[in-house]
């Protein structure tokens, strides 16, 4: 190796300021993709459960088209494609004039890729919760509601809190690809270092750690509430 | 007395083995021992810099670049007096080049790589080859001549460039109100600037001329204003090997001195298979004059 080692750059002006910002950005997109996810997967995984065929076909078409999609392809169709399909005055607007263009087009495609993703795993842990307790509700005089808010959810997204917990780790990692359509999150910023300096290798070290600080301290958070909302006997949650 | 004889004897001995051992000279220089050693110059190249280092139509990498370097590995050759040292070529990109070479993988990077002083503390460089510098793009008949125009409008870089760097400066001091979008590649950026995404793009303007000519429709685009930044190209080559740097510095300067590098300039440039048609420019040829050292 001729490899001329600096890590004094990662402390230095302006080179720490951009991993400060990239992480920043790291993190808002990957939480406000994570909303998106979060609810819209919900929904559809409730959907995909319901009695009602149409409704059940459209969220499985839904999670078929996004999930077969790579995200990559996603994040190119949404930002360089979809202002195409617009009528003109709408598609210079989004192009041009709404607010963070990158950004907020990544928030929308890492956020419905990852829909798709949650609403299998909230279809199986309503399947998980086996048809004896909804038949059960259903005797007991629920509405269909009712036998959802009450019965199948509390139990439900109890038992997908760990596959949950893969999904949200997940969602910080493929943000990264953020980056190809321009937003200067954590991955970016390093290849920018990298760049500029020529000192890729603390770059990267640098961003494989800060990586693993937010997956580790997602995963504590994860157990905690994996740990708060466990209903003692009801299911077996893992030694955790 | 013996002992003198004997030390003198020992001398002798180590002076007339030492050539032995460092037969057809590859000299104190890591990088030559290790082709010899190999049989095989690894030389690293890019795969959409047109016209430097590409890949034509069959595969194979060409280039500007790449055929100063295979000069270079002639040289070798005659150095090493080892006819046989074949070349394997290594598709590099502007994230793995340094990697790369820092790690032994390829020993010259032939591409389109600017030559400045922070990135020397990690590799050293060649003469220069080529000369270039950030200029913008704009669509033809949008009434822009200098950046300074471009108020109130949006111009697009490629992220983590030199010419990033040198427009946010330029922005930044003169306090203009032009709005930064940053694209991952040129080929990202180019798409932005065909979708009308943005007004202008900036990047150096060898590689603006490169883009409108591959453009769909390269008569509605052109290449304004003055330099905003220097950047000199070069051939990369691993440091702290001054053998081998210098081995190359003289083949670079025998080009110059003979005229052949004004022809090889003219064969990718004037107007080159790509069309590029940028005549040698006058900075370009002083250069030349410059760096054609004397043996």
């Amino acid at each position: 190796m001729t490899y001329n080692w600096n890590w004094s750059i990662l402390i230095n002006d302006p080179y720490l300021g951009w991993l400060v910002d990239g992480l920043l950005w790291t993190l808002a997109v990957s939480l406000a993709a994570w909303v998106i996810a979060f609810t819209l997967g919900s929904v559809l995984g409730i959907l995909r459960t319901t009695p009602s065929p149409t409704l059940r076909t459209m969220a499985a078409t839904y999670v078929e088209v996004f999930r077969n999609i790579p995200l990559l392809v996603h994040f190119f169709l949404w930002y360089f494609v979809f202002p195409e399909l617009l009528p003109d005055a709408a598609g210079m607007w989004v192009k041009r004039e709404m607010p963070l263009p990158a950004f907020t087009t990544a928030v929308v495609a890492l956020g419905l890729y990852t829909a798709s993703r949650v609403c299998e795993q909230v279809r199986a842990g309503i399947e998980a919760v086996g048809s004896g307790q909804r038949n059960a509700g259903r005797a007991m005089g629920f509405t269909e509601q009712q036998v959802y808010r009450y019965v199948l959810l509390p139990v439900a997204f109890r038992i997908i809190v760990p596959p949950m917990t893969s999904e949200f780790l997940t969602i910080f990692k493929n943000s990264s690809l953020a980056l190809t359509i321009g937003v200067i999150e954590l991955t970016a910023v390093t290849r920018r270092i990298e760049e500029y300096t020529f000192q890729g290798f603390e770059a990267f070290t640098a961003a494989t750690v800060i990586y693993s600080l937010i997956t580790f301290t997602v995963m504590g958070l994860m157990r905690l509430i994996e740990r708060r909302s466990r209903v003692p006997g009801m299911i077996s949650l893992g030694s955790g | 007395m013996t002992r003198l004889l004997q030390a003198l004897l020992f001398a002798a001995t180590l002076a007339l083995a030492a050539p032995g051992t460092a037969q057809a000279d590859a000299g104190d220089s890591p990088v030559l021992q290790r082709i010899e050693a190999r049989g095989v110059v690894n030389i690293g190249h890019r795969e959409t810099s047109i016209p430097f280092s590409y890949m034509a139509d069959d595969g194979q990498p060409i280039g500007y670049s790449i055929d100063i370097c295979l000069h270079i590995v002639d040289a070798i050759r005659a150095e090493l007096e080892n006819p046989d040292i074949s070349v394997h070529f290594i598709p590099v990109t502007g994230q793995t080049r340094i990697a790369l070479m820092a790690n032994g993988t390829i020993d010259l990077e032939c591409g389109s790589t600017t030559n400045n002083l922070t990135r020397q503390r990690q590799v050293a460089y060649l003469p220069t080859t080529f000369i270039t510098g950030t200029k913008i793009a704009v669509r033809r008949g949008t009434d822009v001549s200098e950046i300074e125009d471009l108020e109130g409008m949006i111009i697009g870089v490629s992220a983590g460039t030199t010419n990033e760097k040198a427009i946010k400066a330029h922005i930044a001091e003169h306090g203009l109100n032009i709005r930064i979008t940053e694209v991952k590649d040129h080929s990202q950026g180019w798409l932005a600037m065909e979708t009308r995404r943005i007004d202008a793009y900036g990047s150096d303007d060898v590689l603006l001329y490169g883009l409108i000519s591959r453009s769909k429709s390269p008569d509605d685009f052109e290449v304004v204003g003055r330099f905003l930044s220097f950047d000199p190209y070069a051939i990369m080559v691993p440091r702290n090997d001054s053998g081998f740097q210098r081995l190359g510095t003289a083949v670079l300067a025998r080009l110059m001195r003979d005229g052949e590098m004004e022809r090889l300039y003219n064969r990718w440039f004037a107007p080159g298979p790509t069309n590029i048609n940028m005549p040698l420019s006058d900075t370009l040829r002083v250069a030349f004059q410059i760096q054609a050292l004397p043996e």
